[in-house]
C-alpha cells in the first residue's frame, strides 16, 4: 500500500476531531439536563453541575410522577400515540394499496386528490374553524381524525410496494379466487412490514412529540392533556411568573422540597425517554428497511 | 382478471372505454373502491373543506351567523392587512430568520455529509450518524426545555463563558432579543444538521466507486475528489433540495419562535403564522387571519413555482 501523505493524515486527524465535536454538542446538553434531574434541587441551584449529579437524589422525579395532571397525561399520550399510530398507518397503507394498482380505475384521481394536499392547505384559521364545526373541540378524537393520513407517508409507502412487490403476485392470488381486500391484508401488507416498521415509529414519534393541538384545541379539558402540552405549560409559567410564584404549581399543602427548575428537568427528561427507548429500534429499522427494498427490487 | 392479455401483450380492453366495460371495472373493483371511499371522504372534508374556508377572507365573518348570512367585503381584509404595521413586523422576522436558517441550515448539512462520507471506520462512522439524527426525533417543547436551561444567566453557557474570562457578568440570552433569531437558527441547525445530512449521504452511496477509481489514477487528492466528483454526483439532490426550501421561505411554521420566545422577545420572535393565530384565533377576528393566511399560501407557492421554473431554466432539474 502507499504511505499516506502528510495532508492526508492532517485531514484524518481533522475530520476525526470535527466528528468529536459534533457528538460532544450533540449528547453534552441531553446529558446535562440529565444530571441536574438527579441532583438534589438545593444544591443545584450552587451552580457548576456539569453531566454528573453531585448529590444523587430521584426526588424530582417523585414529585414530578405526583405533580398535578402528570398521571392522566401520561395515559392520555400513550393513548392517542397508540390509536394514532395504528390507525394512521393502517390507512396509509389501504391508501397506498389502491393507488399501487396500476388497473384501479380511479387511480389518477385519487393519487392526485392526496398528492395536491402537500402543496396547498387550508392553513390555521379555517382547520380551527373546521374542527369547531364538526364538535372536535376537548374531544380525544381531535387527536387522531385531522391528521390521520399524511401524504408523504403514502407515497413512501407506494413506492416501496411499486418496487418490492411484483404485480404477478396479486394477479396469481386473484386466479386463485382471493378478493383485493384479502389480497391488500395477507400478501401485500405482511410483505410491506420492512417499511410499515419504519412509518410506525416515525408516525408514533409523532403523536408523542406533538403538544400543539392540546393547547389550540383541547386546553379547556384538563382531562384531554397530553405530557408535551404540561412541560410546555410548565415552562410558561416558570417564564411569566416571579420566583415566588415558581412555587405555586407544587402542591401548597406537601413541604416544598424542590424547586421548579428541577422538576422541569425531570419532566424533559421523563418526556424525552420513550424516544430513547425507541430510538435504537428507528435506526436498525432504518437502515433494515432500505436495503431490504433494494435487495427485493432486483 | 377478466381481461385477458392477447399473445402480442396488449389487453382486449378498447382504448376508449364504453358504458358496459365501465360498469365491469368498477364491479370487478368494488372491494378497491370500497377500501379506498372512506379516506376519500376525509381528504375532501380535512383537507378540502378547509380550501372553501378561503371564501371567509371575503368576508366579514361572524361566528354566530349562518354561512349564507355573512357579509362580503370584497378586499377589505387584505387593505387592512397591508396597513397594518404589525404584519410588516411578522414579515420581517420571518424572513430574516428563514434567509438565516437558509444561510447556516442549507450548506452545513452538505458539509457535515462530505465529512461523514470521509470517515473510514464503518463503526464510528455508524456511531457518528445514529448520534447526530438524535435531536432529530425530540420534540421541540424538550428542546426548547434544554435551551432554556443551557442559556440561563445561571446556564452551563455562561459558567463557561464567565470561566474563561470572556465575559464579567452572566447575560440573560433568553431575554435579550439582539440574540433571539441566532438562538432560532444554531438551535434548529443543531436540532436537525445530523438528520437533513442522511438524504446527501444516500445520494453519496449512488455515485460510483469508478468514477473515484478514475479520479485517483488521474491523480486527484481527496478535496480534488470531493469537488469533482461527490458534490457533482449529489447536484440533483442539492438542487431539489434547495428548490424546496426556497419555496417553504415563507413557511417556517411557528413552533420555535412560540417555544423559545419570552416577554421581551415579542418583537422580533412573532412571525406571520404566530400573527395569524393572534389575530385569528386569540381576537376572533376569523376573517382577518384566513386573509393573511390566504396571502401567506399564494407567496408560497409562487416562490416555489419561480425557485422550480429556475432550477430548470438553469440546470435542467425539474422538481415538481
Amino acid at each position: 500500500m502507499k504511505r499516506r501523505s502528510v495532508a492526508d493524515w492532517t485531514f484524518e486527524i481533522a475530520n476525526h476531531l470535527i466528528m468529536l465535536f459534533v457528538i460532544v454538542i450533540t449528547l453534552y446538553p441531553f446529558l446535562h439536563v440529565l444530571a441536574l434531574s438527579l441532583n438534589d434541587p438545593m444544591d443545584t441551584v450552587r451552580g457548576g453541575i456539569s453531566i454528573f449529579p453531585r448529590r444523587f437524589t430521584l426526588i424530582n422525579y417523585r414529585e414530578t410522577l405526583n405533580y398535578q395532571q402528570i398521571p392522566w397525561a401520561t395515559f392520555i399520550t400513550i393513548m392517542r400515540t397508540g390509536i394514532g399510530t395504528f390507525a394512521g398507518v393502517l390507512s396509509s397503507a389501504i391508501v397506498a394499496y389502491v393507488i399501487s394498482r396500476k388497473d384501479f380505475l380511479f387511480r389518477k384521481l385519487v393519487t392526485v386528490m392526496f398528492v395536491a394536499t402537500m402543496y396547498v392547505g387550508g392553513g390555521l384559521i379555517p382547520d380551527f374553524m373546521l374542527v369547531r364545526h364538526l364538535k372536535l373541540m376537548n374531544n380525544f378524537w381531535v387527536y387522531i381524525l385531522p391528521g390521520l393520513i399524511s401524504p408523504f407517508n403514502v407515497i413512501v409507502i407506494r413506492s416501496y410496494m411499486d418496487s418490492s412487490i411484483p404485480d404477478e403476485l396479486g394477479e396469481s392470488a386473484m386466479v386463485d379466487g382471493a378478493n383485493d381486500l384479502i389480497i391488500f391484508w395477507k400478501i401485500v401488507l405482511p410483505l410491506c412490514l420492512p417499511v410499515i416498521a419504519v412509518i410506525c415509529l416515525f408516525v408514533a414519534v409523532g403523536h408523542w412529540n406533538s403538544w400543539f393541538d392540546t393547547y389550540l384545541y383541547c386546553s379547556g379539558n384538563p382531562r384531554l392533556t397530553t405530557l408535551q402540552f404540561e412541560l410546555q405549560k410548565i415552562m410558561t409559567s416558570a417564564q411569566t411568573t416571579s420566583t415566588v410564584d415558581y412555587y405555586s404549581f407544587l402542591d401548597p399543602l406537601r413541604q416544598i422540597k424542590v424547586t421548579p427548575e428541577s422538576l422541569r428537568m425531570a419532566m424533559t427528561i421523563i418526556v424525552t425517554l420513550p424516544i430513547l427507548f425507541v430510538y435504537p429500534f428507528v435506526q436498525k429499522y432504518f437502515i433494515h428497511g432500505l436495503t431490504i427494498g433494494a435487495v427485493k427490487g432486483s | 382478471m377478466s381481461v385477458e392479455p392477447m399473445a402480442d401483450g396488449h389487453s382486449l380492453m378498447p382504448l376508449v372505454p364504453n358504458k358496459r366495460n365501465w360498469r365491469k371495472t368498477i364491479a370487478r373493483q368494488k372491494y378497491l373502491i370500497l377500501m379506498v371511499i372512506t379516506f376519500v371522504v376525509w381528504v375532501i372534508i380535512f383537507r378540502y373543506v378547509p380550501l372553501w374556508g378561503w371564501l371567509m377572507a371575503f368576508q366579514d365573518y361572524k361566528p354566530w351567523k349562518s354561512i349564507a348570512d355573512q357579509q362580503w367585503v370584497g378586499l377589505k381584509q387584505f387593505i387592512e392587512l397591508f396597513k397594518d404595521v404589525d404584519f410588516y413586523r411578522s414579515m420581517r422576522n420571518t424572513l430574516a430568520m428563514s434567509f438565516l436558517g437558509l444561510a447556516f441550515g442549507f450548506p452545513i448539512p452538505i458539509m457535515l455529509a462530505l465529512l461523514i462520507n470521509e470517515i473510514k471506520h464503518p463503526r464510528f462512522k455508524r456511531t457518528v450518524q445514529t448520534i447526530s439524527y438524535l435531536p432529530h426525533f425530540v420534540s421541540w417543547v424538550v428542546i426548547a426545555s434544554i435551551v432554556f436551561r443551557v442559556l440561563s444567566p445561571l446556564g452551563i453557557v455562561n459558567e463557561v463563558l464567565i470561566r474563561l474570562g470572556i465575559i464579567d457578568n452572566a447575560i440573560a440570552f433568553m431575554g435579550e432579543p439582539a440574540y433571539f433569531w441566532w438562538i432560532v437558527v444554531f438551535t434548529d441547525l443543531w436540532k436537525e444538521m445530523g438528520w437533513n445530512s442522511i438524504v446527501y449521504l444516500a445520494a453519496m452511496a449512488g455515485v460510483s466507486p469508478e468514477l473515484h477509481e478514475a479520479a485517483i489514477i488521474d491523480g486527484a487528492g481527496r478535496f480534488k475528489r470531493m469537488w469533482y466528483v461527490t458534490i457533482p454526483g449529489i447536484m440533483p439532490t442539492i438542487v431539489v433540495l434547495l428548490v424546496l426550501s426556497i419555496g417553504n421561505i415563507i413557511n417556517i411554521g411557528f413552533e420555535r419562535q412560540f417555544l423559545l420566545r419570552t416577554a421581551s422577545t415579542r418583537d422580533v420572535a412573532d412571525v406571520i403564522d404566530l400573527y395569524i393565530l393572534n389575530y385569528g384565533i386569540g381576537t376572533g377576528r376569523f376573517s382577518f387571519g384566513t386573509a393573511a393566511g390566504v396571502f401567506k399560501s399564494v407567496v408560497s407557492l409562487s416562490l416555489l413555482s419561480i425557485a422550480n421554473w429556475l432550477s430548470r431554466r438553469t440546470t435542467g432539474y425539474k422538481v415538481i
